[in-house]
């Protein structure tokens, strides 16, 4: 046997590196094809509105171009997610701005601009609603002009997509212990939080290149979709709708992709559909790229959300029950926003024990352009709410954040709120403490305390205790059944076949850590195959988390069944693995070892109650953020990031720490920087120049700590990672800038044009400003202390 | 309307005739095939499009061909010789620098002339010296502690040499 070093664990170079450094890596606007066209999208200048006529001018010569209209779809005109109401061109009903109405293509991309111009649409408008609230109002008063959506055969009501209601233990048990929670409280504590939606902002916009081919008697044979994307398989599904073909006549192909953060969840299934009709109606391969004002103004953002708190809380600091009630705006069509819904409402209740809680949520549609997936998926707003309101409830009843939290959290042995008994090792407890000894905690609060009394510059640090779910929730990945292939290439060595895309994250490297790992060879021997449907197997989509853990099992037991096929053992080194490979393929045809997730058999999921292990595993972490709060200008700055998770085996120390920072620095530009400005449904802001992100100038220096506690859902025990870090950045800037200025913020992007208004209204009556508007008082927590 | 440009490319002379206001970038991507050069914003904030003008870093999404009539470029396609890495490409590789990729091309010619100016960086010429190259995976610190790493590499073999 030789001795080999552990892989996993180790940071060997990224499999796709080399072409990337090399500029050689090539995406989508990349590539063409012969003969190629090129495709655009004629979309809605209106939120809501009825269409009553389309006109061609002659500004053009029409005979030049393609046209696609919804009468064109050979399939349903629907873009398949959970629901079919996502219409993949308008028809009659415009719901919002930017909604897709008619595609054009035309052999020359500069041809495009004056064919979209040249398209003149007539519309009767109608009332739109633009917010949560708006939503509600007509839901409250059965205003027919504004229910806008008007439920759907496959779940949801009028104006709202989705609801939830989660109880701790059976229903009318938790609504009368919480009841009695709020008799027996010291104190009751309310709070209402806000977030925005936020952009995903990948640097490569949304692209596809698309061909569709005709058998000889004209008839519609298959399409070929290529693209910028996460997740080919959802694809391939929306594909065999729009075209009425089967699965395997729609074949998609990943290309290198830059950046996605679910921003390439669902959205390529627009886009692909799209340029897929095209190449129909033209004949030649249809190259569709959105530039970033259209990718902004009309692809998914982050839903934003209102959450309500009530919490009895006893003088000890124990919560003794509460109800947490959540909105989510969905935007037009319901696409994947009952399911951010449910991971904000299994996170809403934190890392914390919770004797009597009752989570209920609702995602509400409103005329914007759908919201999507974007790293997080529901988690970091709920956990927002939560951790800015665990501060509220420490300050009121006179604890630190730190103890408050500290008689709270949960352990090993706990039930969390759906009733998931927590198996493996959870200490939040030494997470806490040391999160705060490698952030100076203790010490900064002290010399702030006193520097701040004689500064215009305000410091201060806050942290949030979190944890994130690691892959789909509930019985997801029942659903999802992934398929995972190892096979070998020409020379023997072993081949990964997957449908995990790489955007970024480290997909194809890690994988091929785990095989390597697995059959003791060395990281450079293992490949991973370019993802084709027409290739691999569905390992599910490359999101919640999840490919580390599920699909780096699976590989695992892939590598560990090819070992047994080929009657191996680990460690018989690459020479003879290989001879072996090609012997036992000469023999049989094939060497392939597939594997079919086993979902654990002791974890499970009651999708009608709502109730049981919502994960198969999570990772947990403490994050801490120093801030500075200018007073003369109101700008806020992180100046220094501590960010303590433990996620099992951390299986590549590099790109596990550029996750993390990765996540921090978004969450640092959601809570201080990033705000979509929107006016009757449209984005105002959709360009770089003023939706701003953080440089390389405006981020603090970005600590990353981990503990390892291996899990046993995971290969040599890891979790995933990749959501975790937008969780918690958020919260811990807003409790941190509540520390350094006394005042308690509620609601993200936080400003500072919010921070001048909060603390120099009061002294501006003229402009509606009354002396009671003391900056420090906070009016958004409502605090009953039960005679 | 055309008019015939003059480039030097990766030390290659080059002609092309193009409209006189077509984007240098489109002019690297189109007609001459260097599609390393990316496209991110098309208007000057995320520096994907960076490359090497006469020596200064410019956004190639905001420079009309004809300004670059006889300018010398220098693009990511000519930062490697024969296929051997750079330091920069290297240290970027083995510290993280580079994720999704999409920015890397940009991010590497803007190293490029942070050192030529600064051999020995410190942190905030760094901070300010990429601030115009938008990174969406990093968090920018893989990609600092690669310019750093660099840094130290170049300037060893300079002693060398």
């Amino acid at each position: 046997m030789q001795e080999q070093k552990p892989i996993l664990g180790a940071s060997p170079i990224r499999k796709e590196g080399r072409a990337k450094v090399l500029g050689a890596a090539k995406y989508i606007d990349d590539q063409e094809l012969p003969g190629m066209w090129f495709g655009a999208t004629v979309r809605s200048s209106v939120a809501r509105a009825k269409i009553r006529s389309i006109s061609f001018t002659q500004a053009v010569d029409w005979s030049e171009y393609s046209i696609v209209r919804a009468t064109d779809i050979p399939g349903e005109n629907t873009i398949v997610h959970l629901t079919k109401d996502h219409l993949c061109l308008a028809d009659e009903q415009i719901n919002h701005p930017e909604e897709p109405i008619l595609l054009i293509a035309h052999p020359e991309k500069s041809a495009l601009l004056a064919g979209l111009k040249a398209v003149e649409i007539q519309y009767d408008q109608l009332p739109g609603v633009f917010t949560i609230e708006e939503s509600e109002q007509a839901v409250a008063n059965s205003d027919p002009d504004r229910i806008i959506w008007p439920g759907s055969d496959m779940g949801g009501t009028a104006n709202c997509f989705k609801q939830y209601t989660m109880y701790t233990g059976e229903g009318k048990a938790a609504e009368d212990g919480i009841a009695a929670a709020f008799e027996n409280a010291d104190f009751i504590i309310q709070g209402e939080y806000t977030t925005g939606a936020q952009e995903q902002l990948y640097i490569e916009n949304n692209g596809v290149i698309a061909e569709c081919f005709r058998d000889d008697t004209g008839n519609i044979e298959s399409v070929c979709v290529r693209g910028s994307m996460q997740c080919p398989y959802y694809l391939v599904h929306a594909l065999t709708l729009v075209f009425g073909l089967p699965e395997e006549k729609c074949r998609v192909i990943q290309v290198e992709t830059g950046g996605a953060f679910g921003g390439k969840e669902d959205f390529p299934s627009v886009i692909g559909s799209h340029a897929a009709l095209l190449a129909m109606k033209c004949g030649h391969p249809v190259k569709m790229t959105y530039d970033r004002a259209e990718d902004m103004l009309a692809t998914t953002k982050r839903h934003p959300s209102r959450t309500r708190l009530r919490t009895a809380v006893s003088k000890e600091g124990k919560l003794l029950g509460g109800t947490i009630d959540i909105a989510i705006d969905g935007g037009a069509y319901a696409t994947l926003s009952p399911v951010v819904l449910s991971r904000a409402t299994i996170h809403a209740p934190g890392p914390y024990k919770w004797p009597h809680l009752r989570v209920k949520s609702k995602a509400m549609a409103t005329n914007v352009p759908p919201h999507g997936a974007f790293r997080g998926f529901g988690a970091p707003q709920s956990l927002f709410a939560l951790e800015r309101h665990m501060d509220k409830i420490a300050k009121t009843i006179g604890l630190s954040p730190e103890e408050l939290r500290r008689r709270n959290f949960l352990a090993t042995g706990d039930c969390t709120a759906t009733g998931q008994p927590l198996v493996e090792k959870v200490d939040m407890d030494a997470l806490l403490t040391r999160a705060l000894k490698e952030a100076g905690y203790h010490e900064k609060i002290a010399r702030f305390a006193e520097e701040n009394k004689t500064s215009s510059i305000k410091r201060g640090v806050g942290f949030a205790t979190f944890m994130h779910g690691t892959g789909f929730t509930g019985s997801g990945e029942r659903r999802l059944n992934s398929l995972v292939h190892l096979d070998i290439s020409e020379d023997g060595r072993p081949l990964v076949l997957v449908s995990s895309t790489e955007f970024g994250q480290g997909t194809n490297t890690i994988l091929c850590q785990v095989a390597a790992e697995t059959l003791q060879l060395p990281y450079e021997a293992v490949s991973i195959a370019p993802v084709d449907t027409s290739v691999v197997p569905n390992s599910g989509p490359t999101v919640a988390s999840r490919t580390a853990m599920i699909v780096g099992k699976l590989v695992e037991r892939a590598s560990n069944q090819m070992l047994d096929m080929l009657q191996l053992k680990a460690g018989c080194g690459l020479e003879m693995f290989c001879a072996a490979a090609l012997a036992y393929r000469k023999e049989h045809g094939s060497v392939r070892s597939s594997v079919r997730y086993e979902p654990p058999t002791k974890i499970y999921w009651d999708d009608d109650l709502y109730r049981g292990d919502a994960y198969p595993g999570y990772a947990w972490a403490v994050y801490v953020a120093e801030v500075a709060v200018d007073m003369n200008t109101y700008m806020a700055t992180c100046t220094r990031f501590d960010a303590l998770q433990e996620v099992g085996l951390v299986m590549h120390p590099v790109l596990a720490k550029g996750q993390v920072e990765g996540g921090v620095a978004q969450g640092i530009g959601y809570a201080l920087y990033e705000k979509c400005v929107y006016k009757d449904g449209r984005l105002m802001n959709n360009q770089m120049t003023n939706y701003i992100m953080p440089t390389s100038a405006d981020l603090p220096a970005i600590h990353v700590h981990f503990e390892e506690v291996p899990s046993i859902h995971g290969p040599k025990g890891a979790k995933g990672i990749g959501e975790l870090p937008m969780d918690g950045p958020a919260p811990a800037i807003l409790n941190a800038i509540e520390n350094a200025t006394g005042v308690s913020f509620t609601s993200i992007p936080l400003m500072p044009e919010d921070i001048f208004e909060r603390f120099t209204s009061f002294t501006t009556p003229e402009h509606g400003g009354t002396e009671d508007l003391d900056p420090s008082v906070d009016r958004d927590t409502n605090v009953e202390v039960p005679a | 309307m055309s008019v015939k440009v003059q480039l030097t490319i990766n030390g290659e002379p080059k002609s092309v005739d193009v409209p006189p206001m077509k984007r240098l970038l489109d002019v690297l991507r189109e007609d001459l095939h260097l599609t390393g050069t990316k496209e991110g914003c098309g208007e000057g904030e995320c520096g994907a499009c960076a490359v090497l003008m006469n020596g200064e870093l410019v956004n190639s999404c905001l420079v009309p061909a004809l300004q670059a009539n006889g300018a010398r470029l220098c693009t990511i396609e000519g930062v490697s010789t024969e296929g051997r890495l750079h330091p920069i490409q290297q240290c970027f590789l083995e510290r993280g620098g580079a994720q999704c990729g999409i920015c890397t091309p940009g991010m590497i010619l803007a190293t490029h002339h942070l050192l030529d100016k600064y051999p020995n960086p410190t942190m905030e010429q760094i901070q300010e010296g990429l601030a115009g190259n938008l990174c969406r995976c990093t968090g920018y610190m893989r990609i600092f502690e690669s310019v750093q790493e660099a840094a130290k590499i170049q300037e060893a073999k300079g002693q060398a040499a």
